[in-house]
């Protein structure tokens, strides 16, 4: 399937993709409450009166919630409003304890910022039309028959980032939530879990001739937790919706979900009559206030962001784009890169070992960095042994295993196999004389010009030593010899 | 020890004294609840544990142990509060069964301070009426004429408290909830400035507009109890950090050289003659006093009943969305019989467990913010009220205090008026400017009115700067000790 954006302009429709993001801030508390957020407890227990909304109960703000937002504000390059306010959402539902969302609507805290990232090497901005604070609801799950609700999630803090409607693909779109992901989790004000639902990217998506300033209809795509579903999902709502205007129909305002089986999106509800939420200020709370000494004490306490890392990598490490984007994109994995480059002091070496080894480690046993036994000392350690030649790569491949399994460091692992590389060249000089020794034919073919003989004796050599040798050295002694002077 | 007419810090005093118990105060007034209140009906729940609460405070003190200034006054509060292990239902079908694990911060400040919860005070349905008689358990009557209402909300509080079946009481006023009938029932009643008590536990009308207050039988009393209840609270972020003096302590009835405000809009047009002679004699009786009376105008005033119902209903509408029949109080038994969808469930829940009255406000709030309309009625509504609070602050300027009437007329017949609830509504003409305002008010018993055989009281309303209660409080003091308002104070009403 066609997907990139000049594909879809050539059958004459162009794409239109904003994206709300709901980041689940990490506070021990809810937002106005001190009810834990704990992931993974009981049913039900987190939570009190007033999370459930019982009559006469009351909510009062929980004032690291207004940090962390201020923190993403500011890292989104967003203006922070002096003042802000709590609005009440209406809405029945039974998993909404009081039967509205206090959430923020006329007045957000952040507005006005955008992102920096790149998509296929090419650098893209994506402006961030608000970013407002508001409570979770609780969780509804059905049966036949009835319906359980848990509220242990009612209350908890969310900031809902909304982006301006300024994505054209699907891979810009994935990229976009992926940066807004490893934005957050830099800041640590999210771990960033799409599986847990901590991270949640609702795509809106709409399609509209080449040219054609009035929007088309749009759908909004839900419940889409990896980065691969959102853009499998953008990808076929986009093909889908070419399709319905290239045959005359109409494209129906509605919320879809993405079925990953059967690589599908299809209706959850249809928006026909736009629900009439009657927000209004809520009384309950008092206007959020932010000085700019505040703004000016958080804005200390934001570290270097992916996209500066990475172009500090590129320029003071000497690492590829693509590479310094990839360590960059978790903050935990450019931490144990700068580590490992800044122990062993090869930078472009702990480069290829981590996108190399360490991610294919992680990825085959779905572990996270800060999961792993090896560490940025280890591994600086294992990059040392191999720049001063006393390993092979070769080994050190197998030694890296050993160490990743073991957590063992790399001289005990190489002490105890024996394993040493072989550089001393009176040593090496003798087991090649005895491999020519022995295969005098192979010598006379690669005398009469057949050059390819020579990789039967590098691999011969190599043999005799169990890999130790140093490869090099023997191609260097190799030619020595071969070419007459020694031999 | 007359407990009957003893201030409540002579009774503390006495039981810390160990010159009467606690469990006798507390007995007394249960059977008092028990001998009388089938004439009121101002309780709807008795509670069965204060005998025993008053025991272990007894035993407190025996042992020498720091008991609070309010120890072994005796409470009734409005069911509107939520208290502890006892139904809290707002008066509502709505809430039925409804017990909650929590106390009110009003309340557990009140047992803090040592004081006894006798029970639960009827009131209109979710506060929502100003005679008491849309209550689920039925109208309260007035202890001065039983075929006359209590007046409202606050209606049980006010009731309970004229007939002297509690020591003190706690009543919640939105557009005047305290005041008119403190004044019905010739008690005195504090509503405080919008942010002095906390509203955390007080199941919310207008959440913007709520405030609970003492509805007692003295101003001295009402000064002691409000010092307990007042101040901030980490649950309720609108309370305020303001200092609570000890208003109880600092009371002075010297009102020499004082500006007392009389708004010209509200004294042009007293409709009822009583009130418009009490009034006057209120005015003469100040001037007597030695303080200056001074006209100010508050024009704005005359939209204050329609500011009310629009700010109020919209909040409520919103406040009350919680009782949908999921997770407590009333629930339709039609879930059981038959396969209800989800919005039919809500809609007998609800259909089923609001009364009259309250649909009527909900659906007036509903509409009132509707996208197309809260423009022109719901935000218009709070533009006119920053106006209105700013022209409240200009009169301030010129005077010290505003004086007024509390009601249109006396008491009125149950069932007089709960035809015309548009009639209803314009009776809070007096009351709501102080709600919308967030200013402290009160009201005083001042004189009577004969209707038949039928004494009257009618009691004389007081607006105080922002935070300024013992201006207030020291104001009705000076009037409380005058002609005709000492005479009324030896009047016993008819059921006592």
């Amino acid at each position: 399937m066609s997907t990139n954006s000049i594909d879809t302009i050539m059958s004459g429709y162009e794409v239109v993709i904003g994206i709300e993001v709901h980041v689940q801030l990490n506070t021990k508390s809810k937002i106005f409450c001190s009810d834990s957020t704990s992931f993974g407890a009981g049913d039900n227990e987190n939570i009190s009166p007033i999370s459930l909304g019982m009559p006469g109960t009351l909510p009062t703000l929980n004032k690291g919630v207004l940090d962390l937002a201020i923190k993403t504000g500011l890292a989104l390059n967003c203006h922070i409003r002096a003042k802000s306010f709590f609005a009440r959402k209406n809405y029945f539902y039974p998993d909404l304890p009081k039967g509205y969302q206090i959430s923020q609507y006329e007045v957000p805290i952040c507005e006005n910022g955008f992102v920096e990232f790149s998509v296929e090497g090419q650098p893209r901005k994506v402006s961030i039309t608000r970013a407002h604070l508001e409570e979770d609801a609780g969780k509804s799950t059905h049966f036949p028959e009835h319906t359980l609700l848990n509220y242990n999630r009612a209350g908890i803090p969310l900031l809902e980032i909304v982006s301006g409607p300024d994505m054209k693909s699907a891979k810009e779109a994935a990229e976009y939530c992926k940066t807004i992901r490893s934005i957050v989790q830099y800041l640590d004000v999210c771990d960033g879990n799409l599986e847990e639902g901590s991270l949640r990217c609702d795509c809106n998506i709409s399609v509209k001739k080449v040219g054609e300033k009035k929007l088309g209809t749009k759908v909004e795509l839900k419940n889409l937790n990896s980065f691969r579903f959102i853009e499998k999902a953008l990808e076929f709502e986009i093909e889908r919706q070419i399709d319905l205007c290239l045959s005359d129909k109409k494209i129906v305002q509605e919320t879809r979900l993405y079925d990953p089986d059967k690589n599908r999106t299809y209706t959850m509800r249809l928006k026909e009559d736009a629900q009439d939420y009657r927000y209004f200020i809520d009384p309950d709370l008092l206007p959020i206030i932010v000085t700019d000494d505040k703004i000016k004490q958080i804005q200390k306490a934001i570290p270097e962001l992916p996209i500066k890392k990475a172009a500090r990598f590129v320029k003071e490490l000497g690492l590829s784009t693509d590479e310094a984007e990839i360590l960059t994109s978790d903050k935990a994995l450019a931490d144990f890169f700068e580590m490992t480059s800044k122990e062993s002091g090869y930078s472009k070496q702990a480069s290829n070992w981590i996108l190399g080894e360490v991610l294919r480690y992680t990825n085959e046993h779905h572990q996270t960095i800060q999961q792993i036994k090896v560490t940025p000392k280890s591994l600086s350690d294992l990059i040392k042994l191999i720049e001063q030649k006393i390993i092979s790569t070769k080994i050190a491949k197998s030694v890296f295993n050993e160490m990743m399994d073991s957590g063992n460091s790399a001289a005990s692992i190489i002490d105890r196999h024996g394993y040493k590389q072989v550089t001393d060249v009176d040593e090496l000089e003798k087991l090649i004389q005895k491999v020519l020794d022995s295969n005098s034919s192979q010598v006379d073919e690669y005398r009469q010009g057949k050059e390819k003989v020579f990789g039967f004796f590098v691999g011969a050599v190599m043999k005799l030593t169990k890999g130790q040798a140093d490869p090099d050295v023997v191609n260097q002694l190799l030619k020595e010899k071969l070419s007459g002077r020694k031999i | 020890m007359d407990l009957l007419q003893a201030d409540l810090s002579a009774v503390t005093e006495a039981i810390q004294n160990k010159k009467i118990s606690a469990v006798e105060t507390t007995q007394f007034f249960l059977d008092r609840v028990q001998k009388l209140d089938q004439h009121l009906n101002a309780f709807t729940y008795v509670s069965n544990t204060a005998v025993k609460e008053a025991e272990l405070l007894d035993q407190k003190i025996a042992h020498g142990e720091n008991v609070g200034p309010l120890a072994g006054v005796v409470f009734g509060i409005k069911d509107l509060l939520c208290t502890k292990g006892m139904p809290s239902t707002a008066a509502s079908k709505m809430l039925s069964g409804f017990v909650p694990p929590y106390d009110a911060t009003v309340v557990s400040r009140l047992k803090k301070a040592g004081a006894i919860i006798l029970g639960k005070l009827n009131q209109d349905e979710f506060a929502m009426g100003s005679s008491n008689e849309t209550s689920v358990y039925g109208a309260c009557h007035n202890p001065w004429d039983k075929s006359r209402v209590p007046g409202g909300s606050s209606g049980g509080s006010a009731a309970a408290q004229a007939a002297r079946l509690t020591m003190a009481t706690i009543g919640t006023d939105t557009g005047g909830s305290i005041r008119q009938p403190a004044s019905f029932c010739g008690v005195v009643g504090v509503k405080p400035t919008y942010g002095r008590v906390s509203r955390y536990g007080i199941i919310a009308y207008a959440s913007s507009l709520d405030q609970a207050g003492p509805i007692v039988s003295s101003v001295k009393d009402a000064a002691l109890t409000l010092e307990t209840i007042c101040g901030q609270d980490s649950y309720d972020g609108t309370t305020s950090d303001h200092l609570v003096e000890k208003f109880s302590q600092n009371l002075n009835g010297n009102i020499k050289g004082k500006k007392i405000g009389v708004i010209k809009e509200f004294v042009q047009h007293i409709p009822d003659a009583h009130i418009a002679q009490s009034f006057q004699l209120a005015l003469d009786t100040v001037k007597q006093l030695g303080a200056e009376i001074v006209e100010v105008s508050i024009p704005l005033t005359q939209y204050a009943v329609p500011m009310y119902y629009l700010i109020s209903a919209s909040e409520a509408s919103s406040n009350f969305a919680r009782y949908d029949g999921v997770k407590y109080g009333y629930r339709t038994p039609h879930d059981k019989t038959s396969n209800l969808s989800l919005d039919d469930f809500y809609s007998l829940s609800r259909g089923e467990g609001f009364g009259a009255e309250v649909k009527r406000r909900i659906m007036l709030g509903t509409y009132a913010l509707s996208a197309g309309y809260s423009d022109a009625f719901y935000l218009k509504a709070c533009k006119v009220r920053r106006l209105l609070r700013q022209q409240f602050l200009d009169a301030f300027e010129k005077c010290d205090l505003i004086m007024g009437p509390v009601t249109t007329a006396p008491a009125f017949k149950l069932g007089e008026k709960s035809v015309d609830p548009l009639k209803n509504y314009l009776n809070d003409i007096f009351t709501t400017s102080t709600n919308l305002c967030g200013l402290p008010g009160m009201s005083v018993p001042f004189s009577t009115a004969r209707e038949g055989n039928s004494i009257l009281p009618i009691g004389v309303q007081l607006t105080a700067p922002h935070f300024q209660e013992q201006s207030l409080l020291n104001f009705a003091y000076a009037i409380e000790n005058t002609t005709p308002a000492a005479d009324f104070r030896k009047l016993k009403p008819h059921v006592y």
